[in-house]
């Protein structure tokens, strides 16, 4: 692993004088960009300074002044972020597109779109992604207001001191709620059939040919959204001839309930809960980040013992995660149930953890700004001790004979799904699909957070950028985190689990916060803003499960409509989080 | 050998196979020099739940039941002191705390005036949980500074109707709290103890 290279400090301005301006709002940082010259700066902040992985794309929405889009661009060899912006106005946001640059800006470009109606232009599929064609508005806005809306922020006055109780459906959306755009005629009102738009925006993309040039008929089926295997309410257009995939679109959104929106009008406090519904495996990992970024805000450490119980609840939840994956993905692969029970036995003992310490088996909501919520037991540290010395290895081992050898797997495994290195990185891969395609690019090592630069670990990486490998650098994975487990057991301090006093009303100066971490299926990143209010202004989700479908098309191309469910599944993706 | 790998993987399922039988064998012999089941009885499901489980992991529910551990947390309550001649002295103020840290903003609370002056009593007329929105996050327990708002264990609540908790199914006796949250209560208790003792002592401080 290459070390991270923090010292170079990058200097825009110099190398575009009059088009970048460094951010100075008191709280903010990076350089804020000319839209008239993004694309020329983002070429060369990818190919000059060599920022090749494009994390998160995402609006803000400064009412009434302007809009905002933020990029966080990183160094696949390690390195904090290269942030930039470009402001534009409310009324027509138009931004040139960074598709062309980094592909991994399709979707969330898209979502942008979608929830604060900024335009990019060049895009090669601008459609809603999460909302339905002819939904009124774009809910991120500050100026919308949903269905049931009481107050701008949370705590509503209606709670108390005259909290007379009043049911949600009393307050129908037929009363004041019902809000129509000005000119509305429901007669004469029409939009594009979304399903029409998917299937012209593959024919757009993909005109298959024959040998001789001429072109052919294709098929479109839709697989989900309740396909079994389809992990949840995803549902994919896909283009075959015959029985070979040309094209795929993913087509998002059934669980989407705006997670952001919710966001913004809770306290900061409010928001741990919710972050457990993400992507509900990990309700660790998802306290997790978003408690690192809010602590970014607040300028607050984190007690000693804190980081230590933080660590080792991060590090089993990716473990439970990867075991459940291993059964899900055979699952996906026809091996009915068998790996799918034996991976929740042990997935169980983990629970029963995070139960006892918690208080709940997955929505934790555990993290608090500058430590945990409870202290860990002695009795409950034996009990992770036990397991990781004794019980997890084994098991793990018994996975390993059960199943890394068996040659139906390896046959459905290898050499399917091809992701190279390099469309990887374009696409905006993390986690294990980035691992598993030749980049050692963990978070924990090329950007640590917390205090995982104490511990001795190994990137689990493999170059060959098949299922295969998506499947070892799993199993290395948990192996590794059950060697930092050890080692954190071994270090942990007695001491508080706070390093500030519990309060519920947390004081948040201005500014930005970027926070991440390497969850168990990819970075999650959480964009904060805070105007020194007590709610966010800005909260941003950025989604491994939704920015890792970025690359499904690439990987189902070419390979037969039978393996798709299983390069869905190698990619791993829970909807709770890719639809938020 | 092509097939290696899927002996290697048969052999897994069949000693897990087998040590299902074979611990039903094991606390065969255990049930009679011991008199410990496998099945229905406390020692049995620790066992199951245990790093020693193989083979039968699963809890025949509802004959049978983890035991949930004291963080365990369902729906909130709220917990009163039984007065000597048997009065409910309700510990919450109404100070409204809870109700401005939930989440889903599912607690509803009326203050209580005293009918005589018309001035804010410290107690609640009307408390509502809307269990049906409850994320049950625990946050309103862990912020009220009365000790008055607690985490119940209680998980059986399926109903044919939506569950508006008020505050007859919300009031629970403090023994039932140091019931299911032993080690907290006891804490909490100490904790109201020594600010007694240090107010008295401030008193005394003062009237002397
Ligand atoms: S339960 Fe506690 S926090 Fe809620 S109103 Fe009563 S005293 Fe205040
Ligand atoms: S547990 Fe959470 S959601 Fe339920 S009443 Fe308490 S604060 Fe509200």
């Amino acid at each position: 692993m290459i070390a991270p290279d923090s010292t170079t400090t990058i200097d825009l301005v110099a190398r575009f004088p009059s088009v970048v301006t460094p951010d100075t709002r008191p709280g903010y940082s990076g350089w804020i960009v000319d839209p008239a010259h993004l694309t020329e700066v983002a070429t060369a902040i990818r190919n000059e300074f060599s920022y090749d992985l494009l994390s998160s794309v995402t609006g803000v929405d400064y009412y009434p002044d302007k809009m905002e889009v933020v990029y966080h661009a990183y160094r696949t060899t390690g390195g904090p972020a290269l942030v930039f912006k470009v402001q534009i106005p409310r009324h027509n946001p138009v931004v040139p597109s960074v598709t062309p640059i980094w592909k991994g800006a399709e979707l969330q470009e898209r979502e942008a779109w979608d929830l604060l109606g900024i335009r990019f232009e060049g895009h090669p599929d601008l459609r809603r992604i999460f909302m339905w064609e002819g939904f009124a508005g774009h809910p991120l806005r500050k100026d919308w207001k949903e269905p049931f809306y009481e107050e701008d922020v949370k705590p509503f006055k209606s709670r108390w001191p005259e909290g007379k109780h009043l049911p949600a459906e009393m307050r129908t959306p037929l009363q004041d709620n019902l809000f129509f755009p000005p000119g509305f005629d429901p007669e004469a009102f029409s939009f594009q059939d979304p399903d029409q738009a998917a299937y012209e925006a593959l024919r757009r993309q993909h005109r298959p040919t024959d040998e001789d040039g001429i072109q052919t008929d294709v098929i479109i089926i839709n697989m989900g959204p309740q396909h079994p295997s389809t992990h949840g309410v995803f549902r994919a257009a896909v283009m075959l001839d015959g029985e070979t995939i040309i094209g795929l679109k993913p087509i998002v959104g059934y669980l989407h309930r705006n997670h952001e929106k919710i966001g913004e009008r809770n306290t900061f406090l409010q928001n741990m809960p919710y972050t457990d519904r993400l992507d509900y495996f990990n309700s660790m990992s998802n306290n997790f980040g978003y408690a690192l970024a809010v602590e970014k805000l607040m300028g607050i450490p984190v007690a000693e013992r804190a980081e230590y119980i933080r660590v080792i609840m991060a590090e089993l939840s990716r473990i439970q995660n990867h075991l459940v994956w291993f059964g899900m993905m055979l699952n996906d692969l026809g091996a009915m149930y068998t790996p799918a029970l034996y991976a929740f036995e042990e997935r169980e003992l983990i629970l029963d953890i995070f139960e006892a310490t918690a208080g709940s088996r997955m929505m934790c909501n555990y993290f608090r700004f500058g430590g945990v919520a409870r202290d860990v037991s002695e009795d409950t540290l034996r009990k992770i001790h036990d397991l990781v010395h004794d019980r997890l290895p084994r098991k793990i081992d018994e996975m390993d004979r059960l199943l890394t050898e068996n040659e139906v797997l390896v046959s459905r495994l290898k050499g399917i799904g091809y992701l190279s290195a390099e469309d990887a990185i374009r696409t905006s891969m993390t986690g294990p699909m980035l691992r598993a395609s030749g980049v050692p690019y963990d978070i924990r090592r090329a950007d640590p957070y917390s205090i995982y630069d104490r511990f001795e670990f190994d990137v689990a990486c493999h170059p060959e950028g098949d299922m295969y490998a998506r499947y070892q650098v799993r199993m290395d994975e948990v192996r590794e985190s059950i060697k930092i487990i050890k080692q954190a057991l071994k270090q942990i301090p007695q001491g508080p689990i706070m390093s500030v006093k519990p309060s519920y009303q947390i004081k948040v100066p201005p500014g930005e916060a970027y926070g991440r971490v390497e969850a168990p299926k990819g970075e999650l990143g959480f964009y904060i803003v805070s105007n020194g209010q007590p709610n966010p202004w800005r909260y941003h989700v950025r989604a491994p499960s939704l920015i890792n479908l970025t690359s499904l098309e690439m990987m189902c191309i070419g390979e037969k409509i039978a393996d798709f469910v299983a390069i869905l599944g190698a990619v791993d993706i829970v909807l709770g989080e890719l639809d938020r | 050998m092509y097939g290696k790998g899927l002996l290697k993987g048969l052999s897994v399922t069949l000693s897990r196979f087998f040590y299902t039988y074979w611990d039903d064998l094991v606390w065969f012999w255990r049930r009679i020099t011991k008199g410990k089941r496998r099945y229905y009885s406390p020692e049995g499901i620790a066992h199951r739940s245990s790093k020693e489980a193989r083979g039968i992991f699963t809890v025949q529910y509802p004959e049978e039941k983890l035991p949930v551990p004291e963080e365990f947390r369902y729906l909130p309550f709220l917990v009163y002191d039984e007065g000597l001649d048997g009065t409910k002295e309700i510990r919450c103020t109404s100070c409204g705390i809870c109700a401005k840290v939930c989440p889903p903003q599912c607690i509803w609370i009326v203050r209580s005036t005293d009918p005589a002056t018309g001035r804010p009593r410290p107690q609640p007329a009307e408390f509502y949980i809307d269990a049906d929105i409850c994320m049950n996050c625990g946050l309103c327990a862990e912020f009220c500074p009365f000790d008055a708002i607690k985490m119940d264990h209680d998980y059986e609540m399926a109903s044919y109707t939506r569950t508006l908790l008020n505050l007859d199914r919300l009031l629970k006796p403090a023994s039932y709290y140091a019931s299911i949250r032993p080690l907290n209560a006891a804490r909490e208790e100490e904790a109201r103890k020594a600010k007694l003792a240090s107010k008295a002592a401030k008193a005394e401080a003062k009237a002397a």
